[in-house]
């Protein structure tokens, strides 16, 4: 038992990211924190954060839904993996998608509107910002990072975070590359003993302060679209001279905060759902950590696409397929092996959310001060249906949701759960989303 | 329920009609309205190309961007619509410092830098002048301007001093140069001199912009020293300059990769970067396949179209390959040390792209074969046509599977015809797909599905096969097939999908094609020569890039 005693806070973290699911209690570094717990010792308080999850291809409705409403739902066997979480959870059923006079487009409209609360008109233009940015734009200016958007699927496509109409925000998909961009070479840890600002950053801030003070005689000569880009690439440019800035100055000691041994190599890149899994993991842990020492305050994580193409192992259709094309068996009235993909998708939800209750924060968890939405695009995937979409929400913004509840939305639209989750981040806004999925109401049976 | 054999058949009609401009347009380049100004975000490769061009090999470039979303059948029309965002741009400020610190290294700087400063330890005016005039033109794409010039010398000057290290202040000027707008924005703008004497609503490419959108189409790369020397002197303005540029670049070792870029995306091979199947159905078929399957396609097709200037019709029934180690054995035959030339004997079942495992592995599912998705790439990507997506709301009952009534995909997909939701669109797609199915989902060769013989038999546009050699040939004399290569080429070139209104365009540059036996090299010098590729609309102030409507879904039901 000797060595137990040896086991620094650091040791213990680092732990806990590498092997995953040990729950430890920390000692609390008492120095850290102002002494109600709701500050951290500079006085700052603690920021709020706001994450989105994703899963493709909705739910079985007959296992996923349960028959409780309210606080203590029951966990129908689809949802079974979200026992020691769900008090951390909120899940939303019965919504609809409204698709108004568009189309439906096949995996992309359901999870377009719960994400920008309107309604796509065309496949190939995106109708504009998605939640995550409208909410780093109030939230996330002052980190490292304005978010962070990563996928578990390996493909760089992936993604569901819009900067506006035509461009996405494209995701990490290599958790080797996500180490890297966040704890690599260029990470500063707030807890380090001595902090030397390296000169050669401030010459590099100064050359670009230099590079954007020049006038260019270039933006005469576009069009209006073209000077729009141009000017998000300024907009771009300010917030690497920012980091750059950020670096010279001996950032503020986070108790939470403790950089994961280094990453060396990438895990297996297939399509298989344990290999998903397993990154997922390695991403969920990484992305945690990093929102611990506040390198960002918006995340967006993607367990697997829209059309999923994840691959359960010998069975010859990738999730989607499977959805449109597995009979439903007469006995158990779904298809199984969809099911056992929505089962494992749970899993990974279950998961991510747990991730964030391992760092203590406060006088609680890393979790009490997140907000996270997560999406799907249909209901019955077999079906393409725009109705009882499942939504969830995980953790208590800084105190400001209640968790544990299952609601039934009533046919409500899906953008109402983005505009209580926009409410609660601070954007302040009337209302959200257009025609028929333009809301200004919220979910009251959650709100502090 | 009808609606969506309606909409296939409503291509038809679209097809006469470009049928008959086409007959009507004459030998005479047709008039255009040209291309709106526009920024193409460089991509990954483009990036790497000119770095590598520009400082040697040696300097490695590792770095991947993130890919544009496809347009109009490429991704390359992505390019006219992207934005960098705060993180892509964290992105392109790594791939500048990495490169930044390789120039300067001891190892590189004597030979990337053109001139060695008097002291090492401190700033050289004479000497950054040097090295930020010339690598800022081949950088931007056009000579600096003074005050630039005066800008960058010196930052350069004071990191020197500041850091004392003259290299110190080249590496950091070289990053920013590396990340200024007009590095990762390829510009093109009008020449602001030039008028249309007839039509003052047209105008054309500034020698700059004309200078790189030809190198950017026929190498990917930026212009080197000599095509921006003519576009400086006004060479490139005039007929006879403009030939000998565009005659120099198509006989430089460049157009290999220029030509690999365009298939590759033409193709739609980046699926391969995320491609897999799964093991334990298809326990031959890694990540290393995937890559030489791409590889292999790309080989044959720079060897068939620039090392042997053959049809390009002929790719559809070549048995001329290249193999690798590991795609040997999925092709059955001895396992060669390196990439080696292979020839298929005349009786092979393997004549033709369709038959080699890029087609048949990346246009199927994980543990299976698909004839819909075959059949659907095939008139997607080779014919340029569009296939609509399936009813949203349709019971896949009928094709349930695994279903013992339904032994091989034929039975399968055959269950689509009893729908009539269905059976519009895959009778477009799968009399083709279904000759396909002499392979397997990872691109092997079978003869039988679960004990059934496969019946390979199918029609393309009324040209009956029985198998997938017929296949091949029927693709091979397909008009649409250099038709739509046409489109896509000239598409990639000048950044933007073809609008209908161009049509004669296409038909004059598909005539000529023909005359000139449908080889690639021709007809990259003549759309690179035409007026077209240089012809510029005005500028118009508030209007957004216009989007171009999908292509025409020519498919003939009625066969």
């Amino acid at each position: 038992m000797g060595m137990l005693k040896d086991l620094s806070r650091r040791r213990v973290l680092r732990g806990m990211l590498n092997g995953g699911a040990v729950t430890v209690a920390l000692p609390l570094l008492n120095c850290f924190l102002n002494d109600n717990g709701t500050a951290l010792a500079s006085g700052a308080p603690i920021p709020q954060r706001f994450g989105t999850w994703a899963w493709g291809l909705g739910c079985t409705r007959s296992i996923f839904v349960p028959k409780k409403t309210g606080p203590d739902f029951d966990l129908p066997e689809e949802l079974v993996a979200l026992a020691p979480v769900k008090k951390y959870v909120n899940l939303i059923t019965n919504t609809n998608a409204y698709r108004d006079n568009y189309q439906n487009f096949c995996h992309y409209t359901g999870w377009v509107i719960a994400r920008t609360g309107m309604a796509p008109k065309d496949r190939n233009v995106f109708p504009g910002e998605t939640i995550d940015v409208t909410v780093a734009n109030q939230i996330g200016r002052s980190t490292r990072f304005k978010s962070l958007t990563v996928t578990a699927t390996s493909d760089v496509r992936d993604t569901y975070s819009y900067e506006n109409s035509t461009t996405r925000n494209a995701p990490e998909w290599s958790p080797l590359q996500l180490y890297t961009r966040i704890f690599g070479p260029d990470f500063t840890d707030p807890n380090a003993d001595t902090f030397t600002p390296d000169p050669r950053i401030m010459s590099r801030k100064s050359v670009l302060s230099g590079v954007m003070d020049q006038t260019t005689s270039l933006q005469r000569r576009l069009g209006a679209e073209d000077r729009r880009r141009l000017d998000q690439y300024f907009t771009g440019l300010r917030h690497l001279e920012k980091q750059f800035q950020q670096r010279l100055e001996k950032p503020e000691p986070i108790e939470a905060c403790v950089r994961p041994n280094e990453l060396k190599v990438d895990p297996a890149m297939g399509k298989e759902e344990a290999a998903t899994a397993f990154r997922h993991r390695m991403m969920t842990d990484l992305m945690v950590m990093a929102i611990a020492c506040d390198q960002t305050r918006v995340f967006n994580m993607a367990y697997s696409q829209a059309a999923a193409s994840t691959i359960k192992p010998g069975y010859e259709k990738p999730h989607h397929t499977t959805t449109h094309e597995e009979p439903i068996d007469p006995k158990l009235g779904y298809q199984p092996t969809a099911s056992w993909f929505i089962r494992r998708s749970m899993e990974s939800w279950a998961y991510f959310v747990e991730a964030f209750t391992k760092v203590k924060e406060g006088d609680g968890t890393l979790l009490d001060n997140v907000l996270i939405y997560a999406t799907t695009d249909h209901g019955f995937a077999r079906l393409h249906t725009l109705d009882h979409v499942p939504l969830f929400t995980a953790g208590r913004a800084g105190g400001r949701v209640k968790t544990g509840y299952h609601i039934d939305a009533k046919g409500a639209s899906v953008s109402r759960v983005g505009y209580t989750a926009l409410r609660l981040m601070g954007v302040d806004v009337p209302s959200w989303g257009t025609n028929s999925n333009m809301t200004d109401s919220v979910f009251g049976e959650i709100l502090v | 329920m009808a609606r969506h054999s309606r909409t296939c058949r409503a291509g038809v009609t679209a097809l006469l009609a470009t049928f008959v401009l086409g007959a009507c347009s004459g030998a005479k380049e047709p008039e255009t309205t040209g291309s709106a100004p526009h920024l193409r975000l460089i991509t990954t490769e483009q990036y790497a190309n000119t770095l590598s061009y520009l400082f040697g090999p040696s300097i490695s470039v590792d770095v991947k961007f993130p890919p544009m979303q496809r347009t109009a059948g490429l991704l390359s029309n992505g390019a006219g619509i992207a934005g960098v965002t705060a993180s892509q741009l964290e992105q392109f400020q790594r791939a500048a410092a990495g490169v930044a610190l390789q120039v300067v290294d001891p190892a590189h700087r004597d030979y990337v830098i053109p001139c060695d400063p008097v002291d090492a330890s401190k700033s050289d005016n004479a000497c950054a002048t040097k090295f930020v005039t010339e690598t800022g033109r081949l950088l931007q794409r056009r000579a600096l301007t003074d005050e630039e010039i005066k800008f960058y010398v010196e930052q350069a000057d004071a990191v020197a001093d500041r850091l004392k290290d003259f290299y110190a202040g080249i590496g950091m000027v070289l990053e920013a140069m590396l990340i200024s707008p007009e590095m990762l924005f390829i510009v093109e703008a009008p020449d602001p001199e030039w008028k249309d004497p007839e039509n003052p609503k047209r105008q054309r490419l500034d020698a700059y912009s004309l200078a790189s959108r030809l190198s950017f189409f026929l190498w990917n790369a930026a212009p080197d020293d000599e095509i921006l020397q003519a576009a400086e002197s006004g060479e490139l303005y005039t007929k006879k300059g403009r030939a000998r540029v565009v005659d120099m670049m198509l006989e430089s070792p460049r157009l290999e990769k220029g030509v690999r870029a365009f298939f590759d995306d033409m193709f739609g091979f980046d699926e391969f970067d995320s491609l897999s199947k799964d093991s334990t159905v298809y326990p031959f078929f890694s990540g290393q396949t995937a890559a030489d399957a791409r590889e292999q396609t790309l080989r044959t097709v720079v060897d068939h179209l620039i090392t042997k200037n053959l049809d390009y019709r002929d790719l559809f029934t070549t048995r001329s390959t290249f193999m690798s180690p590991t795609l040997a054995p999925l092709y059955q035959i001895a396992t060669t040390p390196g990439w080696e030339p292979y020839e298929f004997p005349a009786d092979s079942p393997r004549q033709g792209l369709l038959t080699q495992v890029s087609f048949l592995a990346a246009h199927a599912h994980p543990g299976r074969s698909s004839p819909t998705l075959r059949g659907k790439a095939l008139r997607e990507l080779m014919l340029c046509q569009v296939v609509p997506p399936p009813p949203t709301n349709v019971s896949f009952d009928l094709i349930d599977n695994p279903n013992e009534n339904y032994p091989t995909q034929r039975d399968r997909v055959n269950a689509h015809l009893e729908n009539p939701a269905c059976a519009g669109c895959h009778k477009i797609t799968d009399p083709t797909g279904l000759a396909l199915e002499s392979f397997d989902g990872g691109g092997r060769y079978r003869v039988a599905e679960n004990g059934h013989p496969i019946d390979t038999s199918g029609d393309l546009d009324g040209t009956a096969f029985s198998d997938v050699v017929g296949l091949g040939k029927a693709m091979r004399d397909n008009p649409g097939v250099p038709r739509c290569l046409v489109n896509r080429l000239y598409s990639y070139g000048t950044g933007s999908a073809l609008p209908p209104a161009e049509r004669p365009l296409l038909e004059y540059f598909t005539e000529r094609f023909e005359k000139e036996d449908y080889k690639l090299k021709d007809l990259l010098r003549t759309i690179a020569l035409s007026d077209a590729f240089t012809a510029m609309a005005a500028v118009e102030d508030a209007a957004p890039q216009e989007t171009t409507p999908a292509d025409q879904v020519t498919a003939n039901l009625d066969h």
